[in-house]
């Protein structure tokens, strides 16, 4: 896992979310990232996608895409 | 305002709706079924001679001096122990009765030291009272006689004295310490001329089990359990309604004052939230407000390595103002933030956000409820519709079960464990989940059905077992569920999942299958099942889910909507409700409404007058990352010392080092000033004037003991740093600030202080539809409408324990002490908690070592500690226990930055650490290997 903050949390939730079929998942984590954080690192996790500069769960890929 | 005293009926009142009509000196009187003749006196202007005999407590009938004559009936019967009759005529003075009386007297006097002249109790002593009541003229026994009047006074509490020789063997402390307590601490040792109170088995009251709640001080008829200040000061002349300071139960106290200064602090019997009750925080340890650390002056330096500069406070706002519009003009607007306090008045809390909201300009606003409660506010809000608890305290009265969780209420939440373990006694069902034996698993006529002693971190795996029990064996409330709720079809097919059955679960949690069965039919089919948890449930990387998990128990057993059920969070601070109610949160405004909801938001910006983001802010970690990464660079901190509360101490050390300014808003000059370079005096609560909410929603009044001792409130000191910051925000007097509040938000639409004071306390919603607040949330049905069942799938922490780190930390709070100790430490209440300690199990000792009272290292992967070791079997074996009262050990050193992952509140309870000697001596003593007990009473020489 990556020491980078909004990674680290991003795929916290995403663990919880693993029960869910995926594209459920990912709407429902695309859905709380907006709700609760701040823009600056809602950027800055898709900084990671596009960067690739921190291992993101496969759920995060999704929802950051939602998220653009 | 004059010293208030409250009327004192006798026996406590009764409850029903049957009623029965007596006369009483030929006056008609209508009272409950079951009232005492002494109360129906009483309540038709009558009081009858007493000394036994006090409202809270049942009737006792030893004194003989409340005797009646009642017509038909033979003898003098004692009012007290007599219960009303329809069409009972009383006699309440009588030649006869006053003969009896003063006979009675006689005797009581004749064995009392005749020094009213010099006794701290002057004025205040029932005896005295009662001599006057029943006319004694003369004490024909003479003095001289066989007496105690040469009895020691027992002056080892820091708080009371206990002069025996002014005991009149009345039991009223000995039934306060049981009824109203629940500690069975005193007892009447002797019997006949040799009766005496004792405290434990004949000890002092310091070394017996007494919790010095003080119940006995309150109950005591003469001096001879009296306060210190009391024997110090003198007695005091007048009262102010006020509320504690302390834990989230929110006691209503009579702050009693001689002049100027404070004397005492006695529990309001009107009270709502402890209806008369206290514990040893709120009723003795207030010296904190007066203590020489308390510092009084605003205070600037430009670097943290200079030294402070005294200023006034034109120049130290001005210099805070000047330097954040730097700030923000350098790094952006959203490089400045806030955090505001749940040591705070509401009106206090209000004017902190709205400062960032508006005179900041943006959303990067957050409150210490982040790290204790803030999983409450999210599990509750998405299954209930509402971020709060379900029930009033009184609720517990009428439980059949009571499922404690993940919380010691014995020693964080005292007042309201004192009604929980009445209701226990007189034969509700308790079930405790929790890693630690809490004194509530087995103390004094308690014994908790079911003790699930599960693993660190395991909190939901052992709730959706309870959930599959349910499920699977026909214990759903169908009706309920039907009526009521959505989504529980799809909740249920998960949750009878072989995986989250008990069998399954046993290897994750520790628990074994039959007893997760048993504990769970037992909550099922209780009746009225009650759930109130802690800190033990929100302090988990799964503290939400948890949340979501207890909810759907409840919902799922019907256990939703009326007295005696619910799901009650424990609050920590007094008023980490209110702060979350005030907009505290990043994401939303007052009154829970996310700042991205439109019409919410224009209404604000139309009073306040300034554009709002709609988008969330940063939370207190997101705050720590930014400052480490250079995108944050002031911080402002209400009342909240987040260098030692707040987890994993480096970061945030590195975080405050970081910032180009820390403002800090404190009474002291706590671990979070070190890194501060603007200081702004706070006041304690007998400064201020507003009001704190609890955690049964009850909004209870702050009245003002004294001036605040640094000149300004602290409403007036932010309201002062916006204005200077270019945004006016002007309040003549709080009660505007609330009146504003109620403007903006609907479930304070009913709220004015000058409600309050009518009312005594609302508790919200209080609105058109509930102009007297609401006791019992979602009666008829949910706040959001259908009560939402959420899939809670167990999810391990990603903490791990290892052969380096095998031990799990858990860390808690004691009832001597409070949150980081900023106050208790400033009291007598050290006397009790000097230092935290760790405790730790006999075998992990053992193997290490390792004695009572050893010094031992603590050391997890971020940090490292020391501190001294108890041993104690409380803990299961792999689970050390510590509390995080005193800076010195700072326990947070070794706690990690795992977080919930809905709100980030840090996993306080589940860090993996390795326990080892520093003082190694060649043999442990037979002594040093003993179990010593944990509580309020140990760790004293």
């Amino acid at each position: 896992m990556s020491h980078a903050p909004q990674a680290k949390m991003a795929n916290e939730i995403a663990v919880q979310f693993r029960h869910r079929p995926p594209g459920e998942a990912a709407q429902t984590i695309a859905s709380h990232i907006q709700r609760f954080w701040a823009p600056r690192m809602v950027q800055q996790l898709i900084g990671h996608a596009d960067n690739r500069d921190a291992e993101l769960d496969p759920l995060i890929v999704e929802a950051v895409k939602l998220l653009r | 305002m004059t010293l208030i005293k409250e009327q004192d009926f006798g026996t406590p009142a009764q409850a029903g709706p049957a009623t029965v009509e007596v006369e009483v000196d030929g006056l008609p009187v209508t009272v409950p079924e079951g009232t005492s003749v002494m109360r129906a006196a009483a309540m038709s202007g009558i009081d009858i001679p007493k000394l036994c005999a006090t409202d809270s407590l049942e009737a006792f009938g030893s004194c003989r001096l409340c005797l009646v004559e009642i017509d038909g009936r033979r003898g003098t019967p004692a009012s007290c122990t007599t219960p009303c009759s329809p069409g009972m005529k009383v006699k309440t003075q009588t030649p006869k009765l006053e003969k009896l009386r003063q006979g009675v007297m006689e005797l009581y006097i004749s064995d009392h030291p005749l020094d009213c002249l010099t006794c701290s109790a002057n004025g205040d002593c029932e005896l005295q009272d009662m001599s006057g009541a029943v006319g004694l003229r003369q004490v024909r026994y003479g003095y001289e006689g066989e007496n105690h009047l040469d009895e020691p006074t027992d002056s080892s509490n820091p708080y009371f004295d206990f002069d025996a020789s002014k005991c009149i063997s009345c039991s009223r402390c000995v039934r306060a310490c049981g009824e109203v307590q629940g500690t069975f601490a005193l007892t009447i040792e002797g019997r006949g001329f040799e009766s005496k109170v004792a405290a434990g088995l004949g000890e002092s009251f310091m070394d017996s089990e007494c919790v010095s709640c003080g119940a006995c001080v309150q109950a005591c008829p003469t001096a001879t359990l009296q306060e210190k200040s009391v024997v110090q000061l003198g007695m005091p002349s007048r009262s102010v309604i006020t509320t504690c300071a302390y834990c989230g139960v929110g006691c209503s106290f009579k702050a009693e004052l001689r002049g100027d200064e404070l004397v005492r602090m006695v529990p309001y019997k009107d009270g709502g939230a402890n209806e008369g009750h206290s514990c040893v925080k709120g009723r003795f340890a207030f010296g904190y407000a007066s203590h020489p650390d308390r510092q009084m002056n605003p205070m600037i330096r430009e670097k943290i390595t200079d030294e402070w500069q005294e200023v006034d406070w034109e120049t130290a706002i001005g210099y805070a103002a000047t330097r954040l519009k730097a700030i923000q003009a350098e790094h952006g607007v959203g490089s400045i933030g806030g955090i505001t306090s749940s040591r705070c008045t509401n009106e206090e809390v209000y004017v902190v956000q709205k400062m960032v909201r508006a005179a900041f300009g943006n959303n990067n606003v957050d409150t210490c409820a982040r790290v204790c409660h803030s999983p409450t506010g999210y599990g509750l809000k998405q299954t209930f519709g509402e971020s709060a608890g379900t029930q009033d305290f009184r609720s517990v009265a009428k439980s059949d079960v009571i499922v404690v969780i993940g919380a010691n209420p014995t020693d964080g939440h005292p007042v309201f464990a004192s009604r929980m373990k009445r209701r226990l006694r007189e034969g509700a069902k308790l079930i405790v989940i929790d890693p630690r034996r809490i004194d509530l698993v087995r103390s004094p006529h308690i014994e908790a059905q079911y003790h699930l002693q599960l693993a660190p971190g395991t909190n939901v795996a052992v709730v959706n077992a309870m959930a599959h029990v349910v499920v699977t064996e026909g214990l759903v409330d169908r009706s309920f569920v039907d009526d009521r709720c959505e989504e529980f079809d799809e909740w249920a097919e998960f949750i009878a999942r072989p995986e989250n059955s008990p069998e399954a679960l046993e290897i994750i949690s520790g628990i074994p299958a039959e007893d997760l069965r048993g504990a769970a039919r037992l909550y099922a089919e209780a009746g009225n099942g009650a759930i109130y948890y802690g800190l033990g449930v929100t302090e988990h990387s799964q503290g939400s889910t948890m949340v979501m998990g207890m909810a759907n128990l409840a919902m799922a057993t019907g256990n939703i909507g009326r007295e005696g059920v619910g799901v009650n969070p424990l609050r920590g601070q007094n008023n980490v409700q209110g702060s979350c109610d005030m907009g505290s949160f990043p994401h939303e405004l007052p009154g829970y409404r996310h700042v991205s909801d439109d019409a919410v938001r224009n209404v604000f910006e139309k009073l306040w007058e300034r554009e709002l983001l709609s988008e969330p802010g940063l939370r207190i970690p997101n705050m720590f990352d930014a400052a480490v990464d250079g995108t944050f660079r002031a911080l402002y901190v209400q009342g909240e010392d987040i260098a030692q509360s707040d987890p994993n101490t480096n970061h945030v050390h590195a975080a405050l080092n970081a910032l180009d300014l820390c403002i800090v808003q404190d009474l002291f000059l706590n671990e979070t000033a070190k890194f501060a370079h603007v200081f702004f005096p706070g006041t304690s609560f007998l400064e201020k004037d507003g009001t704190f909410t609890n955690a049964e929603r009850r909004i209870n009044r702050v009245r003002p003991v004294m001036a605040p001792k640094t000149g300004k409130h602290e409403h007036e000191i932010v309201s002062d740093l916006a204005e200077a910051m270019g945004y006016p925000m002007r309040y003549n007097h709080p009660s505007e600030i609330m009146d504003e509040i109620a403007t903006l938000t609907p479930t304070f639409a009913g709220v004015s202080f000058d409600r309050l004071d009518k009312l005594g306390s609302i508790q919200w919603p209080c609105n058109e539809s509930a102009p007297e607040g609401t006791p019992t949330m979602h009666v008829d049905e949910f706040t959001r409408g259908k009560g939402k069942f959420v899939q809670t799938a167990y999810v391990p922490t990603a903490e791990r324990s290892t052969r380096k780190y095998p031990l799990i930390l858990t860390t808690g709070r004691i009832l001597s002490q409070y949150n980081v100790g900023a106050q208790t430490r400033r009291t007598g209440n050290v006397a009790w908690h000097p230092e935290d300690i760790l405790e730790i199990h006999p075998h992990d000792a053992e193997v290490r070592g390792i004695g009572s009272g050893d010094l031992v290292g603590m050391a997890s992967r971020v940090g490292t500690t020391t501190l001294h070791a108890v041993l104690s079997d409380r803990m299961p074996v792999g689970v050390v226990y510590t509390t995080f009262h005193h800076p010195v050990t700072g326990a947070n050193v070794v706690t990690t930055d795992n977080s919930d992952w809905a709100t980030n509140c840090p996993e306080y309870k589940v860090t993996a650490v390795q326990v080892e000697l520093r003082n190694p001596v060649p043999a442990q003593s037979a002594e040093a290997q003993q179990e010593i007990p944990v509580g309020l009473g140990a760790h004293r020489d």
